[in-house]
C-alpha cells in the first residue's frame, strides 16, 4: 500500500482513524520521499528514521488498542531547527550549535508529542532565523521545489519546502518578521503567524523576543488550523502567553462563505516595487473574496511605511542580547581553547568562528542601536514607530474585520541573487513585518502562480486573538481557487519532477 | 603608597561623601525566574535548570514572592512603590553570567525615594534611599591556581547554583554631613538594614555567606566646595566591622592623594579584611556601557494599590520604635542597651528573654561571653552555633544551682562545639556542681583547719573574710561547687 503523499493531513488522519492507513506506512513513505529529495533540496538537517518509525508504531498500537487519539495522531511532521528537542540536535542553522542536543523539549514539541504526531526530523533555516532565503544557514541553502535554482523563502525555508515537496504533510516554524509567511508564499503553501502569545515560545531559541512567534506550516487552511489548535494555548513557562482558549480554528477553516466580513486592502502594501504578477494574483484573489460575500474597502495604514526600518532596529537590538549567551563556555561551538588563552579570548574566537556574516552584521547593528547616546535616536524611536503601527492597526480594525495584502513583493528569487545586498533581502519582509511589530495574527495563503509558474501568496491580517478570521478567509479563498483550477495549486508541483 | 594622613586631621580639610549599595539575597524558596531551590551550600551545579542556566530557548517567569518581598522592603524603607515598572537587561559578558546579560531593573525601580533614620552616639542621621530594585544573582566563579583572581588564575570553576537567586539592590542617595562619623553612620546603616530585613523575614542577611553584601562608594569633597570628588567603589566588604574600616581606610587613602595634589582614580577597589586596606580592581574610568533595555521576555509589573496597602499591613514594628519599647521593658540604661544594639545582639537578647531568661542574664551572656567568642572566631554573633533558647537553658541551669557561672561558660563552649543541648553537655563533661553535702562539708572543714586565723576573724563577725576561704574550697572542688552554697556552709560552721 502506497499512501498518497499529496493528500492533506486531515485526509490522511481520516484514513488512519478509519483503519485504512497506518502511521507506520505513512511515515515510511514520508521517509522514503525525504531520502529521495533531500539531497536536491537540503530541507532536513537531521532525520531519525528509526525513532520516527518507533513513534509511528506506538501510535498504531495505541489506536489498535482502542485508545482515543488526537485528531492528528500518527501524522509525520517536520520541526524547524530552532525548537529544542531532546532527541535531535538543535542547531538553529548555525555552526555555533552544531551537534548540540538540548536537555529539554520546547513546549511546542512537547505538545506535538502529546498529540501523537510523529517527529521525523528538523528542518533547515537561516542562521538563528536571520534571513529571507535560508541561504545564511551554515549547512547550505534549501532549494525551492518549484524551481531548485530559487530560494524557498526564509528563515523557515526548510519547513515550507518540506511541506511543499510532500516530504511531510505538516511542519512547524517560527515567524519574527515573516519567517513562516514569506516561505509559505513563495512555496505555494499555508503559513500562519498566530497572535503573539498564542503559541508558547518556551524552548524556541530566541531571535527577537518581542517579535518571535511559533506557528503552523501546511498545505491547506484546515491542516494549519488543526495544527494550531494542538500547539496553541496558554503555557505558564512563557510570560507572554495569553491565557485564553485557542478558539474554533478548524470550524473557521471550513466556513462556507465570507458574508458580512469586511476586508480592508492596505493602500501602503502594494504598487511600486511589487512585481506585476504578484499584484495581478492579489487583485484576482481579492475579487474571489468579494465574490464569496466579503465587503472590500481600501484602508490606509501610513505608519507601515516605517515598519521595516524600525524593525531593523528592534530586532537586531533584541537579538544582540539574546545571542550573547553563545560564548562557548557552557555548550555549543568553542574555538581557540588550546590551554594558553584566557576565557575572554576563547569567547571572542568562539563568536568569531561560530557566527556567520549576517548574524555578526545584526549583532553589531543591535549593539550600536542600544548603546549609550544612541539609544533614544535608534531603539527609542523605533519603539515609538511600533506604537504608531499598533495604532494604525487599531484604527483599521475598527473599520474592517481583516486586512489583506500581498505576502511578499516578489515571487521566489534566485539563490545568490540578494546575498550581496542585505537591503534587498530585507525588502522581502516588507508586508509581513507590521504584524510582528503589533503582535496581531497574520497568515499567508496561496493565491496562484506567476507567468513563470512560481507561487504568489495573499496575506491576511486579523486583530489579536482573532486568529479564526485568518482561517475563515484562507479556507474560502482556497476552495474558490481550487474550483477555478479544478485542483489544488500544489497538484501542479506534484506532477513536476524535482531535481537539482 | 602609604597613607600617613591622620584621620581627625583630614576632616578639617575634607567632607566625606558616601554612597552605599547593598545587595540582599531574598530567602524565597525558589529562584527569581524559575522553580530551582535557593538553599545555600548545595553541591555545585545541582540547583539548576534550563532557565537559570540560560539555555537557548528558555524563558523567565517572575517569582511573585520576590516581588512581594521587594515591595515590603520598599515600604519598610519609606519608599514610594511604582504603579508600573519593568525588568531590564543589563548586557555584559562575564563567565559567571549564563546569558551574558543580567535581568535587573534600570530606570523603573519597583521602589524609590525613601529614607531611614539612624542613631549614632545619640545623634540622629537621615540616610535617603534613592531606589530599591529587583535583580537576579550571577553564578559564583572559583578561580584556581596562579593569582586566584580571574586574571592570572590557572583555571576557573563556576557554580551556577546561585545564578538566578533573587536580589534586591538598595541604593542610597549621597550621604553627606556625617563628618568624622561617616564610617560609623555607614556601619549603623548596614546594621539597621540587617535588622529591618531580618524583622521582615525576607532574607537570611548573613554577610559572611554573602546574602547581604555592601559596596561602599567613598569620595572626599574639599570643605566649602559644592563639587563632589571622584569616588571609588569598595567591594568585598563582608562584615559590619569591615564597612566601617574600609570607609575609614579609603578616606585616609584618598586624603593622602589629594594632599599631594594628586587625583583619585575612579575605580573599583577590593577590601582586604586581614590587612584592613583596599587594592585596585577594575578601572571605571571608561564607564561600561550596559546597553540597558526593557526585558522583552517579562511582562510589566503593576502592583495594585490594594495589594501594596495589604503588604503595608504586614510590616513589622519599625526597629527604632521596637528598640525604644524593649529598652523600656527591660529597664536598661542607655549604655547597657546601646551595648546590646552595637554588638548586634538585640534580636538574640530578645529571643533569649522570650525563651525564659531575665533581660539582665540574657544581656550578660550575649554581650560578654558570646560576643568575645564570636569575635575570636571572626563571625557575626548570630552565626554562632548556639540558639537563644540554648542560652536561656544555660541560664536556667545556673538559676537552679546546677552549674555556677564558671561552669556555665564551659557548657556554652560545649554547645558551640556541637556536643548537644546544655543539659547533655553538663552530663557528658561532668560539669554539675557537687551537691554532695558530705564531700563539700569535708572540703570546707579541711580549709577551715588549714586557715585558723581567718576562721577566727569570721567567728569574730568579719564575714567578708569568708571570701578567701570560699576561693580555696572552690579550688579544692575543682570549681564544681556552688559558691553561694560554700559561703553558706562556711558561715554556718563558724557561727
Amino acid at each position: 500500500m502506497t499512501p498518497n503523499l499529496t493528500a492533506s493531513a486531515a485526509e490522511l488522519a481520516r484514513l488512519m482513524a478509519a483503519g485504512e492507513l497506518t502511521s507506520e506506512v505513512l511515515t515510511r513513505s514520508c521517509l522514503a520521499r525525504i531520502e529521495q529529495l533531500n539531497p536536491a533540496l537540503n530541507v532536513f538537517l537531521s532525520v531519525d528514521a528509526e525513532s520516527a518509525l518507533a513513534q509511528a508504531r506506538d501510535i498504531d498500537a495505541r489506536r489498535a488498542a482502542g485508545e482515543k487519539l488526537g485528531p492528528l495522531a500518527g501524522i509525520p511532521i517536520g520541526v524547524k531547527d530552532n525548537f529544542c528537542t531532546t532527541d535531535f540536535p538543535t542547531t538553529c542553522g548555525s555552526r555555533m550549535l552544531q551537534g548540540w542536543t538540548p536537555p529539554y523539549d520546547s513546549t511546542v514539541v512537547g505538545k506535538l508529542r502529546a498529540a501523537g504526531l510523529v517527529i521525523v526530523g528538523k528542518t533547515n533555516m537561516d542562521e538563528f532565523a536571520m534571513g529571507s532565503s535560508t541561504e545564511t544557514s551554515f549547512y547550505g541553502p534549501t532549494r525551492n521545489p518549484w524551481d531548485t535554482e530559487r530560494i524557498p523563502g526564509g528563515s523557515g525555508g526548510g519547513s515550507a519546502a518540506a511541506v511543499a515537496s510532500f516530504m511531510v504533510p505538516l511542519a512547524v516554524g517560527s515567524d519574527t518578521g515573516g519567517s513562516i509567511r514569506q516561505p509559505g508564499s513563495v512555496t505555494g503553501t499555508v503559513g500562519v503567524k498566530p497572535t503573539y502569545g498564542g503559541v508558547s515560545r518556551y524552548g524556541l531559541v530566541a531571535m527577537a523576543s518581542s517579535l518571535d512567534q511559533p506557528g503552523p506550516c501546511a498545505r491547506t487552511a484546515l491542516d494549519a488550523a488543526m495544527l494550531q489548535e494542538i500547539i496553541g494555548g496558554y503555557d505558564r513557562h512563557d510570560s507572554a502567553s495569553i491565557d485564553q482558549p485557542v478558539g474554533d480554528l478548524t470550524g473557521a477553516a471550513s466556513a462556507a462563505d465570507l458574508s458580512g466580513l469586511r476586508v480592508g486592502v492596505v493602500t501602503e502594501l502594494g504598487g511600486e516595487g511589487y512585481e506585476p504578477d504578484v499584484l495581478a494574483r492579489f487583485d484576482e484573489a481579492v475579487d474571489l473574496l468579494r465574490a464569496a460575500g466579503a465587503e472590500v474597502v481600501e484602508v490606509s495604514c501610513p505608519s507601515f511605511r516605517y515598519a521595516l526600518p524600525a524593525y531593523y532596529l528592534i530586532q537586531p537590538a533584541e537579538l544582540s542580547s539574546n545571542l550573547a549567551r553563545f560564548d562557548g563556555m557552557r555548550y555549543g561551538h568553542r574555538a581557540g581553547d588550546d590551554g594558553t588563552r584566557s576565557a575572554e579570548e576563547v569567547m571572542n574566537l568562539t563568536r568569531d568562528e561560530g557566527f556567520g556574516k549576517e548574524a555578526k552584521r545584526r549583532i553589531i547593528i543591535g549593539t550600536y542601536a542600544l548603546s549609550a547616546g544612541y539609544y533614544d535616536a535608534y531603539y527609542g524611536s523605533a519603539q515609538k514607530v511600533r506604537t504608531l503601527i499598533q495604532q494604525d492597526f487599531d484604527r483599521a480594525f475598527e473599520a474592517v474585520d481583516v486586512l489583506v495584502s500581498p505576502t511578499t513583493p516578489t515571487v521566489a528569487f534566485k539563490i545568490g541573487e540578494r546575498m550581496a545586498d542585505p537591503m534587498s533581502m530585507y525588502m522581502a519582509d516588507l508586508c509581513t513585518i507590521p504584524s510582528n511589530m503589533a503582535g496581531n495574527a497574520s497568515a499567508s495563503f496561496p493565491a496562484g502562480l506567476s507567468e513563470d509558474g512560481l507561487p504568489v501568496g495573499l496575506q491576511v491580517m486579523a486583530p489579536p486573538m482573532a486568529d479564526e478570521r485568518l482561517y475563515r478567509v484562507g479556507g474560502v479563498l482556497e476552495r474558490a481557487l481550487e474550483q477555478q483550477w479544478g485542483a489544488p495549486l500544489l497538484a501542479r508541483l506534484a506532477e513536476k519532477e524535482i531535481s537539482a | 603608597m602609604t597613607a600617613t594622613v591622620d584621620y581627625d586631621d583630614l576632616l578639617t580639610r575634607y567632607e566625606p561623601v558616601l554612597g552605599l549599595e547593598v545587595h540582599v539575597e531574598l530567602n524565597t524558596n525558589s529562584k527569581m525566574f524559575c522553580g530551582c531551590p535557593t538553599t545555600f551550600g548545595g553541591e555545585p551545579n545541582t540547583q539548576v535548570c534550563p532557565v537559570c542556566l540560560g539555555l537557548p530557548g528558555s524563558l523567565p517567569v517572575i517569582n511573585c514572592k520576590a516581588v512581594e518581598s521587594a515591595i515590603r522592603i520598599g515600604l519598610a524603607l519609606n519608599c514610594q512603590i511604582a504603579d508600573w515598572c519593568r525588568m531590564a537587561r543589563k548586557n555584559y559578558f562575564y563567565p559567571d553570567m549564563t546569558k551574558n546579560f543580567q535581568t535587573s531593573q534600570y530606570d523603573e525601580p519597583i521602589a524609590f525615594d525613601g529614607y531611614v533614620d539612624l542613631e549614632v552616639e545619640g545623634k540622629t542621621y537621615r540616610v535617603e534611599i534613592e531606589r530599591a530594585h529587583m535583580e537576579e544573582d550571577a553564578g559564583k566563579a572559583l578561580h584556581v591556581g596562579g593569582s586566584g583572581r580571574i586574571h592570572g588564575a590557572e583555571y576557573s570553576l563556576i557554580d551556577y547554583n546561585r545564578a538566578g537567586v533573587p536580589l534586591i539592590e538598595i541604593v542610597t542617595k549621597p550621604v553627606k554631613g556625617a563628618g568624622d562619623k561617616a564610617p560609623e553612620v555607614a556601619k549603623a546603616y548596614v546594621s539597621h538594614l540587617r535588622d529591618l530585613l531580618r524583622a521582615l523575614g525576607v532574607s537570611d542577611v548573613r554577610m559572611e555567606q554573602g546574602s547581604l553584601r555592601c559596596d561602599a562608594n567613598v569620595s572626599l569633597m574639599p570643605i566649602g566646595s559644592e563639587v563632589l570628588g571622584t569616588r571609588t567603589e569598595t567591594k568585598n566588604v563582608n562584615s559590619l566591622r569591615s564597612v566601617e574600616r574600609s570607609i575609614r581606610y579609603e578616606m585616609t587613602r584618598q586624603a593622602a592623594i589629594l594632599d599631594d595634589g594628586g587625583k583619585v582614580k575612579q575605580e573599583t577597589r577590593h577590601f582586604h579584611e586581614g590587612e584592613g586596606n583596599t587594592s585596585p580592581g577594575r578601572s571605571k574610568e571608561e564607564a561600561e556601557d550596559y546597553r540597558y533595555f526593557a526585558e522583552p521576555d517579562l511582562m510589566p509589573i503593576a502592583p495594585s494599590r490594594e495589594w501594596v496597602e495589604e503588604l503595608r499591613g504586614t510590616l513589622p514594628e519599625p526597629p527604632a520604635e521596637r528598640r525604644r519599647r524593649l529598652q523600656a521593658e527591660w529597664g536598661f540604661s542607655d549604655i547597657d542597651f546601646g551595648g546590646i544594639v552595637s554588638s548586634g545582639a538585640l534580636d538574640l537578647v530578645d529571643a533569649t528573654v522570650v525563651a525564659g531568661a531575665t533581660p539582665g542574664a540574657s544581656r550578660k551572656w550575649w554581650v560578654t561571653e558570646l560576643a568575645r567568642r564570636a569575635n575570636e572566631a571572626g563571625v557575626e554573633l548570630d552565626a554562632l552555633a548556639i540558639t537563644p533558647a540554648q542560652v536561656a537553658a544555660v541560664q536556667g541551669l545556673v538559676d537552679d544551682g546546677k552549674v555556677n557561672d564558671k561552669l556555665a561558660r564551659q557548657v556554652i563552649e560545649g554547645v558551640l562545639a556541637g556536643e548537644g543541648e546544655p543539659a547533655e553537655v553538663v552530663e557528658k563533661r561532668g560539669l554539675a556542681v557537687v551537691s554532695d553535702e558530705g564531700a563539700l562539708s569535708t572540703a570546707v572543714d579541711e580549709v577551715i583547719e588549714r586557715n585558723p586565723e581567718v576562721a577566727d576573724k569570721i567567728r569574730a563577725g568579719k564575714v567578708q573574710a569568708a571570701g578567701a576561704l570560699i576561693g580555696q574550697v572552690m579550688k579544692a572542688m575543682k570549681g564544681q561547687a556552688d559558691a553561694a552554697k560554700v559561703r553558706e556552709l562556711i558561715l554556718s560552721k563558724l557561727s
